[in-house]
């Protein structure tokens, strides 16, 4: 069922959020600390879970896959709400402390890829197990 | 007529919305850039460009949806549907990758919150500032522009300082969401580890997300798995190690 794999997906949302409130709370801080990586972590578990009794059905999927997908109109509806003026307009300083902190984080990055030996490209993981999943059936046939 | 019935079914304004511009990107990027600017890409720049236009016809501070009209595009990419959106890209996340990720992804946590809080703080000084409280607070708005007024508040900035502090945030998340398609080849963006080190190091959710989604999409859930812990961390230390350190260093 469908509504099965968003009631999951909203549990675990609405459970991570308050995990992270009550984080904060404890800590000390009007604030939520990690909520949506709390989440992002159960859900992952759930699946797993799910996965090993056989429980992950289509519909499941398929609810949870849905949010996912819409994952990019979100983000854009997100961007045309930020207060754009507001950022531009608040002077020199904003713009140099901003572009200051972005360009260091951007060369940092470079740098730790540059560092951190050869990693499997998403396009070389999907190329593989694309392999994997075409060699299997022929490995189990007697 | 049309307005009343577009206001009432803000939602669903907004799914239209929303649809119309994505087509319209994903037009401009086939016959305009053919095929080399993706989509997405387009798209979160016709967003910022759109709350931009929104917010100078209105003067208010939410973009588009401050136009009653369009008000559910604030609903549609407010936080709740966002982390709703966010958390069910984890269902894409390959454990045994993230594992590998590991030193590295807590490294660039780290490296996160000290090297734009440096920035924050190096620029406030520069431009005048001297009390340790208001260096925190602009210091943390370059880490996010959640930690930012989190820090202010919790250490009593004034509301200009707090107002600059949320502004370089706000312009962070707009830089990284902007940037990131056209510096992803030289970052080296096309793994699950590299996308968890610069989601740690950038910190802010929003323009991690969108910036990896304008990227690749596979990459979205590992950065915003460690951006979303990043600034977590930000609110924590912000107000507690980082002030104490300033303050250890400034005096005062």
């Amino acid at each position: 069922m469908t509504i099965y794999g968003v009631a999951l997906l909203a549990a675990c949302t609405l459970l991570g959020v308050l995990l992270g409130d009550m984080l904060g709370a404890a800590l000390g801080i009007d604030a939520n600390v990690g909520g949506v990586g709390i989440a992002m972590v159960m859900l992952i578990a759930a699946r797993l879970w799910l996965l090993r009794r056989g429980l992950l059905g289509e519909g499941v999927r398929f609810g949870i896959a849905f949010w996912g997908a819409l994952y990019i109109p979100i983000v854009v509806a997100m961007a045309a709400t930020q207060n754009v003026v507001g950022a531009v307009k608040a002077g020199p300083m904003v713009a140099v402390a901003a572009v200051g902190a972005v360009a260091l984080c951007f060369g940092v990055v470079a740098l730790m890829g540059r560092f951190g030996g050869p990693v499997e490209t998403m396009d070389e993981a999907e190329a593989r197990q694309l392999g994997e999943a075409a060699a299997e059936p022929a490995g189990t046939a007697p | 007529m049309i307005a009343q019935v577009l206001e009432a079914q803000g939602l669903l304004t907004a799914f239209a919305f929303i649809g119309l511009v994505m087509g319209l990107s994903a037009a401009v990027s086939r016959y305009l850039t053919f095929g080399r600017i993706h989509g997405s890409a387009i798209a979160v720049l016709a967003g910022l460009a759109l709350a931009w236009a929104g917010g100078s016809m209105t003067g208010g501070t939410h973009g588009l949806a401050d136009i009653p009209m369009l008000s559910g595009i604030g609903l549609m990419g407010g936080a709740m549907l966002r982390d709703f959106a966010i958390v069910a890209t984890a269902f894409e996340v390959d454990v045994a990758k993230a594992r590998a990720a590991g030193l590295y992804g807590a490294l660039a946590l780290a490296l996160g919150l000290v090297l734009p809080f440096t920035v924050g703080v190096l620029v406030a000084l520069a431009y005048g500032y001297t009390d340790a409280v208001s260096l925190t607070t602009i210091g943390a708005g370059a880490i996010t522009y959640i930690v930012g007024p989190v820090t202010g508040a919790a250490l009593g900035a004034n509301s200009e300082v707090m107002a600059i502090s949320i502004a370089i945030g706000v312009l962070k998340a707009i830089l990284v969401m902007a940037g990131t398609p056209f510096l992803a080849r030289v970052m080296g963006l096309d793994n699950s580890r590299s996308a968890m080190v610069f989601g740690g190091l950038m910190a802010t959710t929003s323009g991690v997300s969108g910036g990896l989604a304008a990227t690749d999409r596979r990459l979205v859930p590992y950065g915003a798995l460690t951006a979303t812990f990043s600034t977590g961390l930000g609110c924590l230390f912000g107000p507690s190690l980082l002030y104490l350190a300033v303050r250890a260093l400034i005096g005062g």
